[in-house]
């Protein structure tokens, strides 16, 4: 047997789409630059790779963590859950993925969270990526929306940080309707002119790029990520061509005029928070 | 549009036996018939003294979404929808009925039109789904349908959309912000294709027809789940097969619900539809946490 062989498959077993930081040793390798970087200066970095600028994938409650004040927040329907209206059955019951991720202490795909960023009290929603893609239902159609109810009553600015692969196929048409109630209640958020910033993360893609993620007063998205409607292997079938090179990547919507600007991590809180001094003081 | 699924069953060998064929599927294939009447042949039966409008004014005209001013019965109206094609080149020309951006825009401005001029607005749905190609993602599909959606919600005309074929998707939502949803007898509406969804969840396309049932598309399920206000009708083996009855019908069903709608004031309009959506998926319970 050879010295080096894999005995597992190179992977992590969260699989394609998956991108964890690995947490099990003080060195982690750099996907992108392949270079060791010490795991505390990554986190100092806000998972960012100190040498090559590369963002790692981070979840809701670190986000949340990021922004507001001294991780100070609260959560609003932190119990919500689907109830599974088509009787859902795939490789497995829908209601049995629900269940297994309410184990890992997940019961849908958001976390919305009201507190303070930089003093000034707003509302923010993540999207969390490890919770079925990403994907929007029932639940985040609602969450979401009544944060931006939420955010006109109280005249607080709204933040909507995405990460996901689209509305969810396990709840079908009821997933697509929540387009529609999400994005019209941005409407009535728009008519009350309280700002509404959108950040897009690696991935945004489907529905949720064609609904809230591109409706902000200001679009912005972290370096390198992939954001799109189509996905990319669904593109490559449709064309039977390779995509070009950095396709669909926030530079290149960027240079197609669908952000407003690429902001990196570690910068993000401040040009939000400057933001929104120069939309509301 | 779809979720990410995990992948935990393995690809399927052998070719699979025949499925039995099913409602959903059926209805399937009748939304899709070759002889299924399109926008364009509904327009044609339903208004007189159609006038196109084309562009968006910005990049260029789709022919996958046609629209313009028109009558119903002697009642001025816009009149979008998504329009396939029949023959080959009639198929290229609106490829396959799936839009690009500049076909949400054009409808938009269409819609935005009416809306200043207080004419109300009919759109019909029908296409397997928003382009998914380079030049859409790069003149910004997912913000054309999006813009689509929350603009839609601010227009104070009757909106009365139907579903007369395939509803595919964000692609078909775009137009899909009513007052009034109806959806032809077999006609479907789906989040994502029967197809793209049997290729994630089985790993195989070919279990479409399992995946079209088990994915609620038809018009007896959207109704029973409150996405859907009505069904109309079909005559015969469905809609292809008369053409002219099948317009007849539809066309007073959009007639009652005109009646119904114009009564309304603008801000009235505005709330009714947003009510209506804001309602609509109510399948979540709060645990206390």
């Amino acid at each position: 047997m050879a010295w080096f062989t894999r005995k597992k498959p190179p992977t992590e077993a969260g699989g394609e789409g998956e991108r964890h930081v690995r947490t099990e040793g003080l060195w982690l390798k750099c996907e992108s630059c392949s270079q060791i970087v010490w795991r505390k200066t990554l986190e100092e970095n806000l998972q960012v790779c100190p040498q090559c600028g590369f963002h790692f994938r981070i979840d809701a409650a670190a986000r949340l963590q990021q922004l507001f004040d001294g991780g100070q927040f609260e959560i609003h329907e932190p119990g919500m859950a689907s109830t599974d209206p088509l009787n859902f059955v795939d490789a497995k019951p829908y209601k049995e993925r629900l269940a297994a991720m309410v184990k890992q202490g997940l019961r849908d795909a958001v976390i919305s969270a009201s507190g303070p960023l930089d003093g000034r009290p707003v509302n923010i929603c993540a999207l969390e990526l490890k919770f079925i893609g990403g994907s929007m239902g029932t639940v985040m159609g609602e969450k979401i929306t009544r944060a931006v109810e939420r955010s006109i009553e109280r005249r607080h600015p709204l933040i909507i940080v995405s990460a996901s692969g689209g509305a969810r196929m396990q709840e079908g048409a009821v997933s697509l309707m929540q387009l529609v109630k999400i994005s019209q209640a941005l409407m009535r958020l728009d008519e009350a002119q309280v700002p509404y910033i959108s950040v897009l993360t690696d991935p945004t893609t489907g529905g949720v790029t064609a609904s809230f993620a591109m409706l902000g007063d200001l679009n912005i998205a972290e370096p390198g990520a992939l954001i799109g409607f189509a996905g990319p292997r669904v593109i490559e079938q449709t064309i039977r061509q390779k995509l070009p090179e950095g396709f669909q990547r926030s530079e290149f919507l960027l240079k197609h005029g669908f952000l407003d600007a690429v902001v990196k991590r570690p910068d993000l809180k401040s040009y939000i928070s400057a933001s929104l001094k120069f939309f509301c003081d | 549009m779809s979720s990410n699924a995990e992948s935990e069953q393995p690809a399927q060998s052998a070719t699979p036996a025949p499925e039995p064929p099913n409602p959903a599927w059926q209805r399937v294939q009748l939304a899709r018939h070759p002889k299924r009447p399109h926008t364009l042949d509904y327009i044609q039966r339903m208004f007189t003294g159609f006038s196109e409008i084309a562009g968006d004014r910005a990049f260029g005209e789709d022919a996958a979404i046609v629209g313009g001013m028109a009558y119903f019965r002697g009642r001025p109206v816009m009149v979008v929808g998504q329009q396939k094609g029949r023959d080959t080149k009639q198929k290229l020309l609106r490829n396959f009925g799936m839009p690009k951006p500049e076909g949400y825009r054009k409808a938009l401005r269409l819609m935005r039109l009416a809306a200043k001029f207080g004419r109300p607005i009919i759109t019909m749905l029908d296409t397997p789904g928003a382009y998914p190609g380079i030049d859409a993602e790069e003149r910004g599909q997912a913000e054309a349908i999006a813009l689509n959606l929350r603009e839609m919600s601010r227009l104070g005309v009757p909106i009365i959309v139907i579903v007369i074929g395939e509803g595919g998707s964000g692609g078909a939502l775009a137009l899909g912000v009513g007052n009034r949803v109806l959806i032809l007898q077999n006609a479907v509406y789906s989040v994502i294709s029967p197809e793209s969804c049997a290729a994630i969840i089985y790993r195989d396309a070919g279990k479409a027809a399992q995946a079209a049932a088990a994915l609620k598309i038809t018009a007896p399920d959207l109704l029973g789940l409150g996405l859907v206000d009505e069904i109309v009708n079909e005559p015969g083996e469905g809609a292809h097969t008369d053409y002219d009855e099948a317009a007849q019908w539809l066309g007073d069903a959009i007639a009652k619900a005109l009646d119904e709608l114009s009564a309304l004031a603008p801000k009235d309009l505005i709330d009714h539809r947003y009510d209506k959506f804001r309602k609509m998926g109510n399948f979540f319970v709060e645990a206390t946490a």
